[in-house]
């Protein structure tokens, strides 16, 4: 097979003072024509650092220091600042994660695009790019392309402006296209169009594509050949099918094992009274940019009801712009509601005086999706939990004695205690922010994407620890997720929304099984690596069948 | 058209209360207001305080006083000097074209001056060449604006004699004809616009600095690069007019400081204009013109403000769409 | 705090503006005993270039001892400087925090008066409070400190809304914590960084403005400033540069000072750099 792209031996060194010496080391692997290889990892694998290498686009303060990037018969490591810039956006080109900050907020897109065009093109005229444009805007699926190209970014949304990243790169028909992480910005519908385009088009061009993610699930939808990096080590490397199939490294069975949403959907059928209800929930933002201004209305919520019973675990999921995560607030009064109830026994919330609210609120604690901004970077993580049993009158000694029981529950020391939450990685302070939930001994527990911002080996065990504890406690919870897979992984029942109103709502297991509405349908079909989990799922149950005959 | 029907509501209604912050200033005044609006020392005459005292109802409730005085203001009647014995509108409306002249030229200057020094020194970073500058801009931001007018006087004028120190134009020059009068002027406005600029231009230039820094991190400088461009093409197509936003915005927030800045400047090398008028005034507590200037100068920096506005839409399509 | 301290001190800014600082203060207690006679007695022949006569800095036009005056100087400048910053730093971030955390009309009124403000020429309106007031250190301070509290309001205002919609303190709201215990515990430890820095630039504003005040004839009579001793020696700055030279100098080498810790405590403060 004619390589395209052949790298060997890459070594990228950090600056001092890191966790590690090296970015990656002994990197070995190649693209061909016509294929899609992904390189997979977690946060700090140092897969992106690699794709910025092949153009060489790392900060200057990192350095490849060893190695061979070959391509078209040259070392790409040895290449000229002029030769470089040719390459560029010439025969390789490459499109990254967040579409909105890589297209210049001043600048309509047509021309950033043209831009791209006469860097490598001198000869051609106005027209000439400007049909160009208009022509690559069609192939990426980008609707009206006369009157887009004049648009600005903040203008589009954001599969737009991916798409219009995708018409730029391939703007001079190159042989290699890099992405990296280019679909984790997205939702997950939008996801799926662009993984769709961009199989679409390696398949009419014929091009190599090195995609960076870290999500398995679109390693299994798209790659032909996938290499599995760990902390700038090189893990595993083969056809796609092989090593998805048959991992040979642990590691890259505890990734594939992490994916949530896999297993049996779990069945505990709906029982006990409902300890919250919601009803006719209603909330419109207006802005005004003036007292004589028309005023934008976004509606949150659109009549909401829904119930939460005694010990169940109630999944709302959506994309973003759906409305759950104001739900969530609502319920809390961190965000007051238009109209409508939230009941809680007999009360209604939304009335509750000053003490009752306080009261309540004791009782239904929250865990935000950001675990680097949810915790107050000047307090130590024991002062943080406290807070909460010593506002409600708790000794501080015995509030800190509690707190570090708790500590050691959600599976950290004691001695996280006296820590700054900066010492801490991202799971460790989601389980910090568990322990502060939990130390108040609520009865419901409301997670706010709480497990999104998270590596998935690590959601993995965020999860688990939730779905204990709130065995051990008897808790409800409301989980507030985009992700179906995290939601079939802990939820009884689901309820899936789209710009403020309930789409479909229905035990976990039926949902799955039978989507009675278009959206949900749309939705899972767009979930990374459904069918081939469907697949491999099947396949280990065939042998266990064969066995028990 | 609504959004220009709001903007000139704000307008108004900011003049307005320009206007009673005035009028409470006189209030605040220890001793007679009308003494004060009178002029303190010009004006024992009791029949002239009583005809003051009339006129502005200063017996009747604040209230009272505060309408008639903004009817006063929406008139234009900025109200007497006893001490120049003109109204305070005539004497300012002289006045304002030389100050004008100044602010505008050195308002150019400063945000050309320091966008270009800035991008410099920021593009590079670590060197001499921004470390020379970065030292400049450090020394001018904290000199006191009439001392540096002051010493360029004694070095460019006193010691080299390139360039005339005080004053508007030659007295000889304004029997001559328009062009050479103009050119009189000029010579005259250079180290008044100057001393001005310089402040300010260091102010521009520390933000310049920052602001391209920080662009250069931005993710659609990476993009440019992976499409090819090279870094001049970068610097000049992507980089330069996005860091230059937060000195525009910036800018609109220094027009009211420069202002305040011409009012010394113009001292120093008595250059016609509000300034000049302010530090007679001061001289000899001619409270209703002080009064008056405040008002116009402030009215001034709503007028600029609008520049610096209309220069931010300029450069950026976000502005004024939601 | 280590942390801060230590970066602090490994600014060469942060090294060279608090030396310069040092001197600054020095010179004003020692002023007393270098110069214990007033500054504003004739104590030579007018006109005395420096290092003539015994003088330092030679003397102004009225045969004062200029090196008298600078040192002097020192103290009315430091003094304004940092009472006039304290007072707009009191009153802004009382403003800018309440209306940044309760919101709703007070917010409002707030807001709109410092819109009002920024098109208000700061330096214009002190010099019409000083001179409706008369000078003196008091309404010079309340001057300098009326026109300089709204930009202090509005970075206080925005910094508390920044913070305050961070997930934390939605947090803390959830764990039943009362608002002043949220807000003094939470929300004003996290937004006093860049409001510490901007009160320090503040107090080298403010000395510019009393130079400035003094300068155009609105100092306190009864102390010998810095802008007064410059705008003495003006008019005769053809025959006697020295007169408006030294306190200028004195002035720059204050503000430079003031400025250079301002930005060596910026750097310490921000986590980012005093973390690595």
């Amino acid at each position: 097979m004619s390589q395209l792209l052949t790298i060997e031996g890459l070594r990228i060194t950090l600056p001092e003072g890191g966790d590690r010496d090296h970015a990656v080391e002994a990197i070995n692997f190649d693209v061909a024509r016509n294929e899609i290889v992904c390189l997979v990892g977690e946060s700090g694998s140092g897969k992106s650092m690699i794709a910025h290498a092949i153009l060489g686009l790392l900060s200057p303060r990192v350095k490849t220091t060893g190695g061979y990037i070959g391509f078209g018969g040259q070392d790409l490591l040895t290449l000229s600042r002029r030769e470089m810039q040719s390459l560029r956006g010439g025969r390789i080109s490459m499109i990254f994660q967040e579409p909105l900050s890589a297209l210049n907020p001043l600048k309509k897109v047509g021309r950033q695009v043209a831009e791209a065009i006469r860097a490598h093109d001198a000869t051609l005229d106005r027209a000439g790019v400007d049909a160009r444009v208009v022509d690559l805007f069609s192939q990426v699926g980008l609707p009206d392309p006369e009157r887009l190209k004049g648009a600005y970014p903040f203008q589009l949304s954001g599969g737009q402006r991916q798409r219009v990243m995708i018409a730029m790169a391939l703007s001079n028909n190159p042989d290699l296209l890099i992405a990296d992480e280019p679909t984790t910005a997205l939702d997950v519908t939008t996801q799926r169009q662009i993984l769709d385009l961009i199989l679409k088009l390696r398949d009419e061009r014929g091009m190599g594509v090195l995609f960076i993610t870290h999500d398995i699930g679109v390693v299994a939808d798209i790659a032909d050949r996938m290499l599995v990096l760990r902390r700038g080590r090189m893990l595993e490397y083969g056809p796609a099918d092989q090593v998805l199939l048959a991992p040979e490294h642990d590691y890259t069975r505890m990734l594939l094992d992490a994916v949530p949403g896999r297993g049996s959907v779990l069945h505990k059928a709906a029982g006990g009274a409902p300890m919250l209800e919601i009803s006719a929930l209603r909330k419109e933002f207006r802005t005004r940019s003036g007292p004589f201004a028309k005023p934008r209305v976004v509606v949150a919520a659109d009549g909401i009801d829904l119930k939460l019973h005694q010990g169940e675990t109630l999944a709302i999921v959506g994309e973003s712009g759906s409305g759950k995560s104001t739900l969530a607030r609502m319920v809390l009064r961190l965000v007051e509601a238009d109209s409508g109830a939230v009941r809680m026994g007999a009360q209604n919330i939304l009335g509750a005086g000053r003490a009752e609210l306080r009261e309540f609120r004791r009782r239904a604690q929250i865990i935000f999706q950001d675990p680097y901004s949810s915790l107050d970077p000047r307090m130590t993580v024991g002062e943080s939990i406290l807070r909460g049993p010593i506002s409600f009158g708790m000794p501080r000694a015995q509030a800190a004695a509690e707190a570090r029981d708790w500590l050691v529950r959600v599976g950290l020391d004691a001695q996280a205690f006296d820590r700054f939450p900066h010492e801490f990685s991202g799971g460790q302070r989601q389980r910090v922010c568990i322990a502060r939930a939990l130390a108040l001994n609520p009865t419901l527990l409301i997670a706010d994407e709480a497990v999104s911002a998270l590596d998935v080996s690590v959601q993995a065990q965020v999860l688990q620890l939730l779905s204990d504890l709130k065995a051990e406690f008897g808790l409800s919870m409301l989980f507030i997720t985009h992700d179906l897979r995290v939601a079939r992984e802990i939820a009884d029942r689901i309820v899936v929304m789209q710009h403020g109103r309930v789409v479909e709502q229905n035990e976990a297991a039926a949902l799955f099984a039978a989507p009675q509405e278009e959206y949900t349908r749309t939705l899972l079909d767009a979930v990374p690596g459904r069918a081939f989990f469907a697949r491999s799922a099947a396949l280990s149950a065939a042998p266990q069948r064969k066995a028990m005959q | 058209m609504r959004k220009l029907l709001t903007s000139a509501l704000g307008i108004v209604l900011t003049i307005f209360a320009i206007a009673t912050i005035n009028f409470m200033l006189v209030r605040a005044a220890p001793g007679d207001p009308a003494a004060v609006m009178a002029g303190e020392a010009g004006a024992t005459d009791e029949a002239f305080l009583a005809q003051i005292r009339a006129e502005y109802g200063l017996d009747q409730p604040h209230l009272t006083q505060l309408g008639t005085y903004l009817g006063k203001v929406a008139t234009l009647d900025l109200g007497y000097s006893v001490r120049q014995g003109e109204s305070v509108a005539t004497l300012v409306m002289e006045r304002l074209g030389p100050t004008l002249l100044l602010t505008l030229s050195a308002f150019g200057i400063s945000l050309l001056g320091g966008t270009l020094f800035g991008a410099i020194a920021g593009k590079r970073q670590g060197t001499w060449t921004d470390l020379a500058i970065s030292m400049v801009a450090l020394l001018l931001f904290a000199t006191p604006v009439f001392w540096l007018g002051l010493m360029l006087v004694l070095v460019l004028s006193v010691k080299m004699g390139m360039l005339p120190a005080f004053g508007y134009a030659d007295i000889r020059a304004a029997s001559y004809g328009g062009f050479e009068y103009s050119l009189s002027v000029l010579r005259h406005l250079i180290l008044p616009a100057l001393t001005l600029s310089a402040i300010q231009m260091a102010v521009y230039t520390r933000l310049m600095r920052a602001s391209l820094i920080e662009v250069a991190q931005e993710d659609y400088v990476k993009t440019a690069r992976a499409k090819g461009l090279g870094e001049g093409q970068i610097l000049r197509g992507q980089m330069l007019r996005n860091a230059a936003i937060p000195v525009v915005t910036f800018a609109g927030l220094q027009v009211g400081t420069m202002i305040g800045g011409a009012v010394v400047v113009e001292t120093v090398f008595s250059w016609p204009g509000l300034g000049r008028l302010t530090f007679d005034a001061v001289t000899s507590r001619d409270y209703p013109v002080l009064l008056g200037l405040f008002l116009v100068m402030s009215i001034l920096v709503i007028a600029v403000n609008l520049l610096t506005d209309l220069l931010h839409r300029l450069i950026d399509p976000r502005v004024g769409v939601h | 705090m280590k942390n801060v301290l230590s970066t602090f001190l490994r600014r060469p800014a942060g090294i060279v503006g608090l030396t310069l600082l040092g001197l600054i203060v020095a010179m004003a207690l020692l002023a007393p005993v270098l110069f214990p006679v007033s500054p504003w007695d004739m104590s030579a022949r007018p006109f005395v270039p420096p290092g003539q006569d015994g003088l330092l800095l030679g003397s102004d036009t009225m045969g004062r001892d200029i090196a008298s005056g600078v040192w002097h100087g020192a103290s009315v400048s430091l003094i304004i400087g940092i009472a006039s910053a304290l007072t707009s730093l009191v009153i802004g971030v009382t403003l800018g925090c309440v209306a940044g955390y309760f919101g709703g009309w007070f917010d409002l009124i707030v807001v709109r008066i410092t819109e009002v403000f920024q098109t208000i020429p700061n330096f214009v309106m002190a010099i019409v409070v000083v001179a409706i007031l008369s000078p003196s250190m008091g309404t010079i301070i309340f001057a300098i400190g009326v026109v300089s509290w709204p930009s202090i309001a509005r970075l206080t205002r925005a910094q508390v809304r920044t913070v305050a919609s961070r997930e934390f303190v939605a947090a803390a709201r959830c764990q039943g914590q009362i608002t002043l215990s949220i807000v003094m515990h939470h929300i004003l430890p996290n937004a006093f960084t860049p409001i510490i820095v901007a009160g320090s630039f503040s107090v080298a504003a403010a000395i510019l403005i009393e130079a400035s005040l003094s300068f155009m004839g609105l100092g306190d009579p009864n102390h010998m400033s810095w802008g007064y001793m410059i705008g003495a020696g003006r008019t005769v700055i053809r025959q006697a540069w020295w007169m408006s030279v030294f306190p200028g100098i004195a002035i720059l080498v204050t503000v430079v000072a003031i400025n250079l810790v301002g930005e060596a405590l910026n750097d310490a403060l921000n986590p980012r750099i005093s973390r690595q």
